[in-house]
């Protein structure tokens, strides 16, 4: 059975993270594990201002068959253009949702740099998409979803669904 | 209806067309007021559209005029980047004689993906819905005195933007009631969305008192009707209203029941006045009610269109 520990992964992303930071670089969490982990390495790291969070909904390719999410909002409080942006996300796949982020960035303005720093890196990508940086690699049949979740405490775990289930939708 | 489902669900209780806020559950009301929340914001983008609907085609099918509706459902459509397509229909195909669901075929036969649609008969877009291709989507702009779905959701999103909470409300409706969509389609929201206080208000001829078997409570004086309101919503006096017995004048109307700032003192301090347009000044509205800061008229309009944004990306987004 497949063991991640989401906090001491969440350790090392942090360090991670610091090493990719540059003088005008903003953090920005995609909805909704991500927007978490944003807005905790954006205070542990000390970070001035806010960090952003960013949606992937309205650019999503397969929004025909998924239609749309719910409450699910970009929010960006900052003007992106000549910013580098780090990307924070938990799980990267297919790298569909980062294609989508991407283009949902662009809609703001012209950033300087975009990377991408996840927790864990499953493989099975679909696009020309890489991390520059992840916690943890590992691979993962297609029929499972892993994706983080958050206590009310704040404290971070990763749970693995069945995509047989109807509720993984 | 003759289906046992409501026609505007599908099998997972999910919106696919827009034809009626009546036996809408809360819940679709609430996802489609979040959603127009997200596009509200698109407006701050250094790119004011998105691409839902990129490679759909919307048809504007009016057999009824309106400006308005129309354009704002133009604007919303192409924020979502779908193809727009106007029908003057009805100086052309139907003044020629065919009929509603032969035109609606050969628009099918042109690949259009949603229609939008106006009619004069209160339920045509029903009979629309019933006939084109699973793929297809319909929303109704306004039928007959049926109703106006679209309206009532940007009147929800405007109560709720300044108002926050639905359940503690006294919302007004006032004027002609009884031939108003308008007013048909908030009375079926304001009720789903639990306001517990919500009147009708006019004279007799305009408001009769069977109304009360929506929900409503008929006032027939303002003084009563708009007493300690949280929510005021004028509904257009239609012209045509007038020339029939309903009414003796414009000018007695507006006396009795024309809102103005001494009227509007009845009301809580914090009272928004909403009107779904076109206003007519000096009618059931004075100009300094209408220009005042009470008034709300003007974001109901820019809310309209990222609700109706929300309506089209939401039953686009939906299988049959």
């Amino acid at each position: 059975m497949l063991k991640l520990d989401a906090q001491a992964l969440y350790a090392e992303m942090k360090e991670g993270v610091r090493h990719l930071l540059r003088a005008d670089s903003v953090l920005v969490g995609i909805w909704s594990g991500g927007a978490w982990l944003a807005e905790r390495l954006h205070q542990d790291l000390g970070l001035s201002g806010r960090h952003g969070v960013i949606s992937s909904t309205l650019h999503r390719d397969d929004f025909g068959s998924r239609g749309l999410a719910g409450r699910d909002a970009t929010d960006l409080p900052f003007d992106i253009n000549g910013k580098h942006i780090v990307l924070i996300d938990d799980v990267l796949y297919t790298g569909r949702t980062i294609r989508a982020v991407v283009n949902e960035l662009f809609d703001f303005g012209r950033p300087a740099s975009v990377v991408l720093a996840v927790l864990v890196d499953r493989g099975g990508r679909e696009l020309p998409v890489a991390a520059a940086y992840s916690a943890a690699r590992i691979a993962l049949p297609a029929s499972q979803r892993l994706s983080l979740a958050r206590t009310d405490d704040g404290a971070l775990s990763f749970a693995v669904r069945d995509l047989a289930n109807p509720d993984s939708r | 209806m003759l289906s046992r489902r409501n026609p505007q669900l599908n099998a997972h209780g999910e919106l696919i067309h827009l034809l009626s806020i009546e036996g809408l559950p809360k819940a679709v009301l609430t996802q489609i007021l979040d959603t127009a929340g997200t596009f509200l914001s698109v407006n701050d983008r250094d790119v004011k559209k998105v691409p839902l609907l990129r490679g759909k085609s919307v048809f504007n099918l009016f057999f009824e005029n309106s400006t308005r509706t129309r354009t704002t459902f133009e604007i919303a459509a192409k924020r979502l980047s779908a193809d727009v397509i106007n029908l003057d229909i009805a100086r052309s195909s139907t003044a020629k004689g065919e009929s509603l669901l032969d035109t609606i075929a050969n628009l099918s036969a042109m690949h259009a993906d949603m229609f939008i649609v106006r009619h004069a008969e209160s339920g045509a877009p029903y009979l629309i819905a019933q006939h084109v291709a699973p793929h297809v989507r319909v929303v109704n702009a306004g039928d007959g005195r049926h109703a106006h779905p679209t309206q009532g959701l940007l009147d929800m999103y405007t109560i709720r933007h300044f108002k926050r909470d639905f359940t503690q409300l006294s919302v007004a409706i006032v004027g002609d009631i009884a031939h108003s969509r308008v007013a048909r389609s908030d009375i079926h929201a304001l009720t789903t969305l639990g306001v517990p206080d919500i009147r009708a208000v006019g004279p007799k001829t305009l408001v009769p008192d069977d109304l009360s078997a929506m929900g409503v409570r008929v006032c027939h004086t303002m003084a009563e009707g708009i007493k300690d309101a949280d929510v005021i919503i004028m509904l257009r006096l239609q012209n045509e209203r007038m020339s029939g017995a309903m009414l003796p004048s414009a000018g007695e109307f507006f006396k009795s029941y024309g809102l103005t700032a001494q009227k509007l003192a009845l009301a809580k301090p914090d009272a928004i006045v909403m009107h779904p347009g076109p206003i007519n000044r000096g009618v059931e509205i004075d100009s300094s009610v209408a220009d005042g800061e009470h008034s709300v008229i003007l974001p109901q309009v820019t809310f309209g269109i990222a609700v109706r944004m929300a309506v089209m990306s939401t039953i686009a987004g939906n299988a049959a």
